[in-house]
């Protein structure tokens, strides 16, 4: 089925709604990265990504790698709408013998392709597959989304550097740049900038997007695919908490869940777009 | 005397025993492993020549990748490689693999059970003169406690190719440790193998002790098992080549048999070898244990002979065990 972008922007809506109701109900989860990569979340499985949802380990699919497991709500929740598994599995995210793990756990859910979680390894994986299929002339596409903040992690540079190497052209990094890690903005932890710049000098192509323009995002992921010479780095300049005001661009609602209030304004503002829309109902 | 169905070598007690090095025993298992297996790939960071992987990386420079002074990415690669199929095998030095990437094995190899083969190379003591910080003595416990690992520490050069064909045909993830030096090839191309399954090297009719060895260190325990035999003390060696998992049922029959047991690595005695043994035998057949390893201290430089002497890791020191544990038993 083809959705026009309104369309698609009413499904990055809905499930930023469900990301809040999952982290309240959970009591535990990361919302401001979650939101912030909803609209990138719901490209990929809507628009870039070559896969069946009814055949999730099918071979030659595109492999989706999120290096950074703790944003899995929306990872999650775009899985659900887009016929992964059951919506009412969203509501049951971190419990007990369930497929959503508190961290994507692959031995539960399979099509989450890695178990994720500790920052830094997810850009040495996907290029590991990457480095195999190419090998073995296959036709998929290695995707992998990392943030920002895992950028202080020695691991992922060495990767930066193996890509690069291997001209790796099959695969893409989505970097969410919402410029926010726990402790504080990126900028005065360990500053990052020049990013772009620094992937350049290590031998890659440099795209950059609105990470909630979804159709910026879908044509930087067709123009990746177009280049043959690189790995593809798509600089996705997102705002963490995006959608709910009290939580955009705030360090502090990095990893820490919202009260029944904080929940209950957050969904209002998303469904009303912060007041820009009237409800229904008002 | 030495079991015959052992297969050992003729030359087991002589002065002429044939000196090779378990990197070689690897390096030529792996070449073998890779020409019946189109999956296997061999990964090593810089370290190409002293890991031996040289010899399968000429043979299929395809399926050879170069990761760079980078234990994280060599595993963490090798981790999406066996997630697409493949059969990695990493090469590096215990002491940075798995002494440098153990989050990264937990978690990108270890939780999902990738068969990722992570062999560590110029391990222990022996490494003599590179001093303590290339000393791997605590890579065994590091490797035992994650869920799903199997780890195995070949004795020699046949025993060490065994290993390497055996893991490339499970698809589950190991961890080989290897010394740096030569060491006696006391077994046969014969001698059995059988992961998962120690092999008792000698028998007695009256034993008074067991003396459990793994790595170069078991053929200090079969020289003082001579030595002890000519004093006539009749002791039991067993060769644990495969830490986890550990093949409870022969140390507790053993054990039962004995009724005291010495246990010698070149490892900490924290959680390697001796901390195994001694979680079976605590819970199935309490006797008592020496065991000899490093005792909580870093190694420094020196010859290998001069610091298994500091270290309490010679075939005197396995005798006065002995002699001490059946002491214990009798008293």
């Amino acid at each position: 089925m083809k959705y026009t972008i309104d369309e698609l922007n009413d499904i990055a809506k809905e499930v930023r709604q469900d990301i809040i109701k999952m982290i309240l109900k959970a009591g535990y989860g990361h919302p401001a990265g979650s939101l912030g990569m909803v609209d990138v979340f719901v490209a990929m499985y809507y628009l870039v990504l070559n896969h069946d949802p009814s055949n999730p380990n099918w071979i030659d699919r595109d492999r989706l790698i999120l290096s950074n497991g703790h944003i899995c709500p929306a990872r999650y929740a775009v899985m659900a709408h887009s016929g992964y598994f059951e919506h009412k599995e969203l509501m049951q995210l971190g419990e007990f013998e369930r497929i959503l793990q508190g961290h994507p756990d692959k031995r539960y859910l399979s099509s989450v392709e890695t178990t994720s979680g500790p920052l830094g390894s997810g850009l040495a994986q996907a290029s590991g597959i990457a480095f195999c299929a190419r090998a073995d002339k296959k036709r998929f596409r290695t995707f992998v989304i990392t943030s920002d903040g895992e950028h202080d992690e020695g691991n992922h540079w060495e990767a930066v550097m193996f890509a690069g190497k291997n001209n790796l052209s099959n695969l893409t990094m989505i970097v969410d740049r919402n410029n926010i890690q726990i402790d504080d903005f990126t900028e005065n932890v360990m500053p990052l900038e020049p990013l772009a710049e620094k992937y350049k000098a290590f031998g890659w192509s440099v795209l950059e997007v609105d990470g909630h323009n979804i159709e910026e995002i879908l044509n930087a992921c067709k123009k990746a695919r177009a280049i043959y010479e690189n790995p593809t780095v798509i600089i996705a300049h997102t705002i963490a908490g995006r959608g709910v005001d009290f939580m955009e661009n705030n360090p502090n609602w990095h990893a820490k869940a919202p009260n029944d209030l904080d929940a209950q304004r957050a969904i209002k503002e998303i469904r009303t777009m912060q007041g820009k829309i009237k409800e229904y109902g008002e | 005397m030495i079991d015959k169905k052992m297969f050992l070598s003729d030359k087991i007690f002589k002065k002429d025993i044939e000196l090779k090095l378990m990197r070689d025993g690897f390096g030529y298992g792996l070449l073998e492993a890779g020409e019946k297996d189109e999956r296997i790939i061999a990964l090593t960071a810089d370290l190409k020549e002293s890991t031996r992987v040289n010899y399968f990386a000429e043979k299929f420079p395809d399926r050879f990748i170069e990761v760079g002074v980078a234990e994280q990415n060599l595993v963490t690669i090798a981790s999406g490689m066996a997630n697409y199929g493949k059969i990695p095998f990493c090469t590096s030095y215990a002491i940075f693999s798995p002494g440098r990437n153990w989050e990264q094995i937990r978690t990108t190899i270890g939780i999902d059970g990738y068969p990722v083969k992570i062999i560590g190379a110029q391990s222990g003591l022996n490494i003599g003169h590179y001093g303590v910080t290339h000393q791997a003595l605590e890579d065994i416990a590091l490797m035992r406690v994650i869920p799903n690992m199997n780890v195995i520490a070949p004795s020699d050069y046949f025993e060490s190719l065994k290993a390497t064909l055996s893991m490339a045909v499970d698809d589950k993830p190991y961890y080989m440790r290897l010394p740096r030096i030569e060491s006696p090839v006391y077994t046969t191309d014969k001698t059995p193998f059988m992961f998962g399954k120690a092999n008792v090297l000698t028998e007695s009719k009256k034993p008074e002790s067991l003396i459990i060895a793994t790595g170069l260190m078991v053929y200090e325990a079969l020289l003082a098992y001579k030595e002890l035999e000519k004093n006539g003390i009749e002791t039991i060696v067993i060769n644990v080549h495969t830490i986890k998992p550990l093949d409870e049922e022969t140390i507790i029959r053993y054990a039962k048999l004995t009724g005291a047991v010495v246990t010698i690595e070149e490892h900490q005695v924290i959680g390697g070898l001796g901390s195994a043994v001694s979680e079976t035998l605590s819970k199935n057949f309490p006797v008592p244990i020496e065991i000899l390893g490093v005792q909580d201290r870093f190694g420094q430089s020196g010859k290998p002979k001069e610091l298994f002497k500091e270290y309490g890791l010679t075939k005197e020191d396995i005798a006065k065990a002995v002699k001490k544990v059946i002491a214990r038993k009798n008293s």
